[in-house]
């Protein structure tokens, strides 16, 4: 039997930096288009629109992926933080105001992408994920120290053609130190 | 690309329905390769079953110490797993090596296995691919193919597979669990990928409309010590050009018992047997460790660009199982 004929569109709602928006959608639209062409949220960059530059980092449940290669279709029912929705009103977030304070970029293209990638990145550390640069991955060895070469490492599916990495690298250095410290206040107090 | 439609799958026998309606339908995981490869037009599906939503997610111990993965688990959540870092740490290694912090995060055990090669002829269309449109030809060969198969290739196509998991997975004995409409079934992952010979369109065993459930590790003490290394041309996010799983327990100074896969040299991940079999009860040195490397890369039919892996993966084989034996007697 042949099988039935298979709309090629659907009614989505997305759900963006806690706001809920309603469209219609082609399937073959990618997050990244439905954000910038659709939603004129224009932060998330397009570069390569094949995964390899990670300018269009976003956060999906929290965790970081590419935009460009999320069908917007699939992404109904997550929640998606954009560049757009990092800052509490006037407040920068902490790697926002990181990345500035250290010149973490140069054309700031690939920037929203990596300040995506670095909350992400500083979170997935404290959760204590190894990474491939990381010598003894099993969890009783705890979790590695977030040096300059395990930034790197787990920074490495942004690129920024400007060459910004030395700062880049300081700013998510310092935002994770003082995430740290924000950490061990709040800890000592409680 | 094409247009077509979207179905989110709900449980298995409905995703499986599905598949079994429609040919030309095909499985959306993380979509890291899939969206990729139809934005070029190299994949063409009707429409997409989305199976993220599968209760598919679970890392789970088995009854007799194994460990059941999930098809739809995140790569990100294999890896940072407890019990896999602590029994399988070479599958950590392997995932970690593998994409970035974002695609690891997307993609998803049962894609991993199912992805395409990266070989540049079969991702342009304009180009003739024996494994995109049978029978046109494969210009590698004669071509760009220093990133190209080694080891059991064929004269109608030298790709290889991209994975970094699926080396750790070969090396340790996986078995990868499917459901069909006519019931489920299960393939040794050493058995899951098909030989090349005049058909390398056919890339996988599984039946016609099956659905990927899950990997199930066998327990086995000697991957508690192992290691993946990859080998690539820069330091991070980048496909191997060489790369090796290996378990290895010593005693006493003899092999005991030995896993080894290589990844990067052939159309599947590739175990050694031919190496472990000239391992297993020999003394665990240098030239032990080089003779079994002989022994598998014996088979190898370089190519004119791509001979150096035969002399790379010798050197990995002899790197990688001399630094287990100095971990296993500190």
């Amino acid at each position: 039997m042949a099988p039935a004929p298979s709309s090629t569109f659907s009614a989505i709602t997305l759900n963006i930096n806690g706001e809920k928006h309603t469209l219609s959608v082609d399937h073959r639209t990618t997050l990244l288009d439905a954000l910038r062409e659709r939603l004129d949220l224009t932060g998330t960059k397009k570069g390569c629109d094949q995964g390899q530059c990670g300018a269009c980092t976003v956060l999906l449940d929290g965790r970081r992926a590419v935009a460009c290669l999320q069908l917007a279709v699939a992404a109904e029912g997550r929640e998606i933080t954009t560049i757009e929705g990092m800052a509490e009103s006037d407040q920068l977030h902490p790697v926002q105001q990181a990345f500035l304070d250290l010149d973490g970029y140069q054309c700031g293209y690939c920037t929203p992408g990596q300040i995506c990638s670095a909350v992400a990145v500083i979170e997935e550390h404290a959760a204590g994920w190894p990474s491939a640069v990381t010598d003894d991955v099993r969890p009783e060895a705890g979790p590695p120290p977030l040096t300059a070469d395990e930034i790197r490492e787990r920074m490495s599916g942004n690129l920024c053609r400007c060459g910004a990495y030395v700062s880049i690298v300081q700013a998510v250095a310092r935002a994770a130190a003082a995430e740290a410290e924000t950490t061990e206040t709040a800890e000592a107090a409680a | 690309m094409k247009e077509f439609g979207y179905q989110r799958a709900f449980d298995v026998s409905g995703a499986v329905a599905l598949l079994d309606a429609d040919p030309d339908a095909r499985v959306l995981g993380g979509g890291t390769n899939l969206v990729d490869l139809m934005k070029t037009g190299v994949e063409r599906p009707a429409r997409l079953v989305d199976v993220r939503e599968l209760p598919l997610d679970k890392i789970e111990l088995t009854d007799d110490g194994g460990l059941r993965i999930g098809a739809t688990v995140t790569n990100s959540d294999l890896a940072v797993h407890p019990e896999v870092r602590r029994r399988y740490p070479a599958l950590t290694q392997a995932v970690l090596a593998g994409a970035s912090g974002q695609l690891r995060n997307m993609a998803t055990v049962g894609g991993n296995l199912l992805q395409r090669t990266r070989c540049g002829y079969f991702a342009d269309v304009t180009k003739p691919c024996n494994k995109r449109v049978p029978g046109s030809g494969c210009p590698a060969i004669e071509g760009e193919h220093h990133n190209h198969a080694i080891l059991g290739a064929s004269e109608h196509c030298v790709a290889t597979h991209p994975s970094d998991m699926g080396v750790a997975l070969t090396a340790f004995d996986a078995v990868v669990t499917y459901e069909t409409a006519d019931g489920p079934g299960e393939l040794p992952l050493t058995e899951f990928y098909l030989p090349v010979g005049d058909t390398p369109h056919l890339e996988t065993a599984l039946p016609p409309g099956a659905l990927i459930t899950g990997v199930t590790l066998p327990p086995a003490p000697v991957t508690v010590l192992s290691r993946y290394r990859k080998v690539r041309e820069r330091a991070s996010y980048a496909f191997a050009i060489g790369s090796i799983a290996a378990a290895l327990d010593v005693r006493d100074g003899v092999v005991r018992d030995v896993r080894l896969a290589f990844g990067a040299v052939a159309s599947r991940p590739w175990r050694a047997r031919a190496a472990e079999r000239v391992l297993t009860g020999a003394p665990a040195d240098a030239a032990t460790f080089a003779a079994a490397a002989d022994a598998e890369l014996a088979a190898a039919e370089p190519l004119p660009h791509n001979a150096y892996k035969v002399t790379l993966m010798r050197n990995l084989v002899v790197a990688v199982l001399t630094e287990l034996t100095e971990e296993s007697t500190r």
